[in-house]
Order: structure tokens, then C-alpha cells, then sequence
């Protein structure tokens, strides 16, 4: 078994490379505001958006234009004040905590800008630990990781603590994290804002060789144009609206 | 293991702030079971005395002596099945600083009345057989080396001159609740000695030891022995033996509260240091946590982490200061000789000091798993640890 059948076999999503049909995320009069000292502070406004199975979409705008905001709704990490998010089928806002922390421990793959890993862990076990919300065995779930891992090229350093990794290594790790459940979309929130060029366009590589190759769907914040590149649909926003 | 050494390696990320609050949980630990062993040592007289036995003394207090006679008319009263007497002797053996009690006692009628002091058949007959005999504690006879046989002398202060005893017995205690560090000898003895320096103060005794035939009447009788001596020259006033030990510990008992204050304060001081050390810890980690939280862990798994750590920092800390306890009281009875000839740290101190330090894990986690479970997953992404 490859690397790709490993993570592609258990996919839900179906790989369409820019394909159409049913949309994989479906966002409708999505509206995000914040009160602050009495004040309504509106960050996203009337929100309608659609990504497909298989998209690479990049969300670009300038700071504050309510990008990550838009990211962390469809990651399910945020509630909106109104509006809908549905992803697979299934209205994110309106599930409880609870439910909403199953479903992205079943359907988000995440990947941050500063990495996220646990310095306690190797890279080993930061990758196992989202597969610890699975039923798997241990045996299972070291096998995956070991898949994975040899995914993103990083077998030799499986062992290896965080603070033993250069920047462009742990966000493999995190790569590797984010792709281990097989997950329904891949969110990346500025994944090489914290590295050099060489290091980023490592990166990007590896994230088009994902969306390419095993068909993962991947929303991915930036505003970077260099690594907006790598995307297939570009989103702006603009004082939280969408510009096109 | 994976969670449980994700817990470990967490709890000792910082290993010097870690070593630092787990020493201080050894300390507070240490000393709260030290200070309540204390506590324990005061009150172990009373915890030690039978409900079956009454003390009569003198009513006005416990210097003056009463009527030997009246061992006759107590028995002779209704709910009583043995009377006994005794006396406060109060020598020194060789300087001041060789503190023990000693009493002269009715040998026969006082060793049937006290069961817990066990002695061979063999050296209570001949204690009984020798009126220059004595008999000691184990513990005594060990701190100054004596065996039976050796020649005890003690120097008088309240009845003076010098006395050589017999050691004819070394008494053990039925449990380790009994005092080991008395010495007893003949009241005869002395009754015969005082009666020929100063007659007047002869057939008398410090106090009666009276045994109930049903420990349920005890208010009773006491009231009934009261009642016969009223309007007598020695009036009396008699009690349970745990309300007379009581007595003695009232004396002190503003250094007891003051005792326990302090014991409790300790716990309570190390419980802010401690909460403050998770409170920071957490902080340090908003963002792992919630990390956690976005790849799918719950609330409660987060702050179940929080509290696994603290609880684990905090039984450790337990764990050595329950351990060191003992050695700690060894050295502390040691150093304070015959003061509590009965000092050991209990069982109930020990579970007094696992609960301790089991609260102190569990209140210093409270509030920053309380608030790392409710923190929202974008804030805590954007914290800087």
C-alpha cells in the first residue's frame, strides 16, 4: 500500500479536482459580528459561498478583512451571528459543542500558521494524537502514522521533538496531523507565513501534491499572492465582504 | 500511555518550577502531619483512658491528698466494682533533665485495674514480692538503658530524700495508644516512709481509680461518691478518666487551636502557591489547549488534563511528605524526651494528609481548567504562551 492509497482509501470526500455538482461546503447570508463596549463591530457580512469536492481555494484580503474569521466558521472552530454553514451536508451552526468537537475530529484537518504542535510530543505522537477520537488500535493507528509520515517525507524524523525540527519540518508534522484522519477538508491558516521562501514553497508543494493527488479539499488563508498561486479558486474579501 | 505520558511530560516541562512546587507540598504536608501528630500526642492520654474507669480527687484541687480511708467507702457504693489509689511522686532521676512521670501506686489492685499495662507473669510476681520494687515503660527502660535487676535511685522533691527502686518488670502496652513512660512502685513504700518523716501526711492518697461495673452509669456513680463525701473535711470530685486527662489538656488548649491553625494555614498557603503554579501553567498553554480542542478533544478532556497534572504534582508532594513524616516525628519525639510519651503519627493524620494533599491537586486546577474549557478555540489560538 502507498502513502495515498493509505490516506485516500478511507476518503469521504470525493477527489474531483475542481470538479462541480454538489457543493462540499455551502455557505448562505453567513453574517459574523462582535459587540465591543456596546458597540456592533461587523467582521463578516452576508457571506454566500460554495467549495467543491477536490477545490483548493485560497482566501486572500488584506488584515482584518475577516478571512481567518470566514476559515475558523467553516472549520467549525467559531459561531456565526447568523447565517448558514453546511459542510457535507450537515449545518455546523447549528450543532452543540460537543457534537460540533466530533465533527471536526472526523471532518477538519487543520493546519496554522505557527505549527501548533505539542512541544511535549514527538512528531510521532503528534501526529497519532487526533487518531487517539478514533476507535483504532494501536497497531492501527501507528501504522497510519507511519504512512503518513513517509507522506510528507519525515520518516527519519518521527522521534524528533518539535523543538528538534526546523519551521518547514514541523509544519510537515502538522501536515501529516491535519491528513491523518482523512479528513472532509484540509483548513490552512497562513501554513508558510512563518517561514522563509525556499521553505514555503516546500510547503506549497506539498499541499498541491495533497489537493492534486489524494484530492483533498483545501481552504487556505492568505496574503501571500505568491502562494495564492498554488490555488485553484482565488476568494477576496474586503472589509468582510466578499470582492468577487 | 499515551495520555498519561502526555500528562507526565507536561507536569515536567518545567522541571525546576515543578521540583520547586512539589517541595513546598512536601513541606506543608510534612508539617501538617507533624503539627497534627502534636495535637494527636496531647490528647493521647484521653484518647488512651477507659469509659469503665472513674478519678476521684480532692474537690479543691489536685495537690491535696484525700483519705486513704475513703477507698473503703467507695467500694462500698453502689455501681462500683474496684477502687485503687495512687501517688504523684515527682523525683529525679540523677538531673531535672530526666523528666518522667512516677507514681506509687496499690500495686495489686492498680495492675488488675489496668489491663493495658502487660506485664510477665514472672516480673509482676516479683514486683508484687519486692516493697522497694518498681516496674517501668518499655519505652522508658530503653531511652535509659535499664534492665531488670539494675538499682533506679531517684532524688525526692515533693517527698525528699533518696530513693532506690528495684527494677523488677518492664511493662509493655496492649497497643501502641498505651503510655510506656511511666515508672510505678509500692505505695506502701512510700506511705510507710512519709508516715515516719511527717506523720500528718501519711494514709492519705493523690487520687482514687475506680472501676465501674457498667461504664453506662458512669455519671451516676460519680455523683453517688461526690454525694458521700460532701460536707467532709476532703470533699471530692469525681469524673470519667477521659474527662481528667481532658482537664490537663485544657490547660493548654489555646497552644492546641493555635497548633491546628497553623497546620491548616500551611495547607492553605501552599494551596494559593500551587493554584497559582497551574494558573500560570495553563496560561503558558492557552494555545495547546486549544489546539486540542479544534482537533476535536472535549471541554472536559482538556480540563481533565489540567486536573491529572495538578492532582499528580500534588500527590507526589503527598506522597514524600507522608513519607517523611515518620522519620520527622522519630527525630521530634526523640528530642523531646518523656514530654508525650506517646507520639506516633496516626492513621487518621495520614488520611488527613492524603486528603490534604489530594485538595490542594484539586483546587489549584480548579479554576484554570474551569477557564481553559470555556475559553474559545480562536482565543486561545491567538494567546501567546
Amino acid at each position: 500500500m502507498t502513502s495515498s492509497d493509505a490516506v485516500t482509501s478511507t476518503s469521504s470526500a470525493a477527489p474531483a479536482v475542481g470538479g462541480r455538482g454538489e457543493p462540499l461546503v455551502s455557505v448562505r447570508n453567513l453574517a459574523k459580528y462582535y459587540v465591543r463596549g456596546g458597540q456592533v463591530i461587523p467582521v463578516l457580512v452576508d457571506i454566500d459561498l460554495d467549495v467543491y469536492p477536490g477545490d483548493y481555494v485560497a482566501l486572500m484580503g488584506p488584515s482584518g478583512s475577516g478571512k481567518s474569521t470566514l476559515l475558523n466558521l467553516i472549520a467549525g472552530i467559531d459561531k456565526p451571528s447568523s447565517g448558514e454553514i453546511r459542510v457535507a451536508g450537515v449545518d455546523i451552526a447549528g450543532l452543540s459543542e460537543g457534537d460540533l468537537a466530533a465533527w471536526r475530529a472526523a471532518n477538519v484537518g487543520f493546519i496554522f500558521q505557527f505549527y501548533n504542535l505539542m512541544p511535549v510530543l514527538s512528531a510521532f505522537r503528534n501526529v497519532e494524537l487526533p487518531l487517539l477520537l478514533t476507535g483504532l488500535s494501536r497497531g492501527e493507528r501507528h501504522e497510519r502514522v507511519e504512512t503518513v509520515l513517509a507522506l510528507v517525507g519525515l520518516t527519519d524524523r518521527s522521534d524528533h521533538f518539535p523543538n528538534e525540527l526546523s519551521g518547514g519540518q514541523q509544519q510537515r508534522v502538522a501536515i501529516a496531523r491535519a491528513l491523518i484522519t482523512d479528513p472532509t477538508i484540509i483548513v490552512a491558516d497562513e501554513p508558510t507565513g512563518d517561514l522563509d521562501r525556499t521553505t514555503a514553497q516546500e510547503i506549497l508543494g506539498l499541499l498541491d501534491r495533497l489537493n492534486r493527488d489524494i484530492g483533498k479539499t483545501i481552504i487556505m488563508v492568505t496574503h501571500d499572492p505568491k502562494s495564492a498561486e498554488k490555488a485553484h479558486r482565488l476568494i477576496h474579501l474586503e472589509k468582510g465582504v466578499l470582492a468577487d | 500511555m499515551f495520555i498519561p505520558l502526555l500528562i507526565l511530560r507536561n507536569a515536567f516541562r518545567h522541571k525546576l518550577r515543578t521540583i520547586l512546587t512539589v517541595v513546598g507540598i512536601v513541606v506543608a504536608i510534612t508539617a501538617f502531619g507533624l503539627l497534627r501528630t502534636i495535637v494527636d500526642a496531647w490528647y493521647a492520654g484521653a484518647n488512651a483512658s477507659s469509659s469503665a474507669r472513674l478519678i476521684t480527687r480532692s474537690s479543691v484541687s489536685l495537690v491535696f491528698p484525700l483519705p486513704l480511708t475513703y477507698a473503703q467507702k467507695i467500694r462500698q457504693i453502689e455501681g462500683v466494682q474496684a477502687v485503687s489509689w495512687m501517688n504523684w511522686f515527682g523525683g529525679v532521676y540523677i538531673s531535672e533533665r530526666n523528666f518522667f512521670p512516677q507514681f506509687a501506686i496499690d500495686a495489686q489492685s492498680y495492675l488488675d485495674m489496668y489491663p493495658e499495662f502487660i506485664l510477665s507473669p514472672e516480673e509482676r510476681k516479683a514486683f508484687l514480692a519486692d516493697r522497694s520494687g518498681a516496674i517501668v515503660g518499655r519505652k522508658l527502660a530503653e531511652t535509659y538503658g535499664w534492665k531488670v535487676g539494675d538499682q533506679i535511685p531517684l532524688r525526692g522533691t515533693i517527698f525528699p530524700g533518696t530513693w532506690n527502686f528495684n527494677l523488677r518488670g518492664i511493662y509493655d502496652g496492649a497497643d501502641k495508644g498505651t503510655d510506656q513512660s511511666t515508672m510505678f512502685f509500692h505505695f506502701g513504700l512510700l506511705n510507710e516512709t512519709v508516715k515516719k518523716l511527717y506523720p500528718r501526711r501519711g494514709d492519705s492518697a493523690g487520687l482514687f481509680v475506680v472501676r465501674l461495673r457498667d461504664p453506662g452509669q458512669a455519671a451516676e456513680v460519680s455523683a453517688a461518691i461526690d454525694a458521700t463525701f460532701k460536707n467532709s473535711l476532703a470533699e471530692t470530685l469525681s469524673e470519667t478518666e477521659k474527662a481528667f486527662q481532658l482537664s490537663f489538656v485544657a490547660m493548654t488548649e489555646a497552644i492546641l487551636l493555635a497548633i491546628q491553625a497553623v497546620s491548616y494555614l500551611v495547607i492553605v498557603i501552599i494551596m494559593a502557591v500551587m493554584a497559582n503554579t497551574m494558573a500560570m501553567t495553563a496560561r503558558e498553554r492557552s494555545a495547546e489547549y486549544a489546539t486540542l480542542k479544534a482537533l476535536g478533544f472535549s471541554n472536559a478532556f482538556v480540563a481533565s488534563l489540567i486536573f491529572a497534572e495538578s492532582i499528580g504534582i500534588a500527590v507526589l508532594g503527598g506522597v514524600i511528605g507522608i513519607a517523611l513524616t515518620f522519620p520527622l516525628a522519630h527525630a521530634f519525639a526523640d528530642r523531646m524526651g518523656s514530654l508525650f510519651p506517646i507520639f506516633f503519627v496516626g492513621e487518621e493524620t495520614l488520611a488527613l494528609q492524603a486528603g490534604a494533599a489530594l485538595l490542594v491537586g484539586v483546587v489549584a486546577a480548579a479554576a484554570p481548567a474551569w477557564h481553559t474549557a470555556r475559553v474559545r478555540i480562536v482565543d486561545g489560538l491567538r494567546a501567546v504562551g
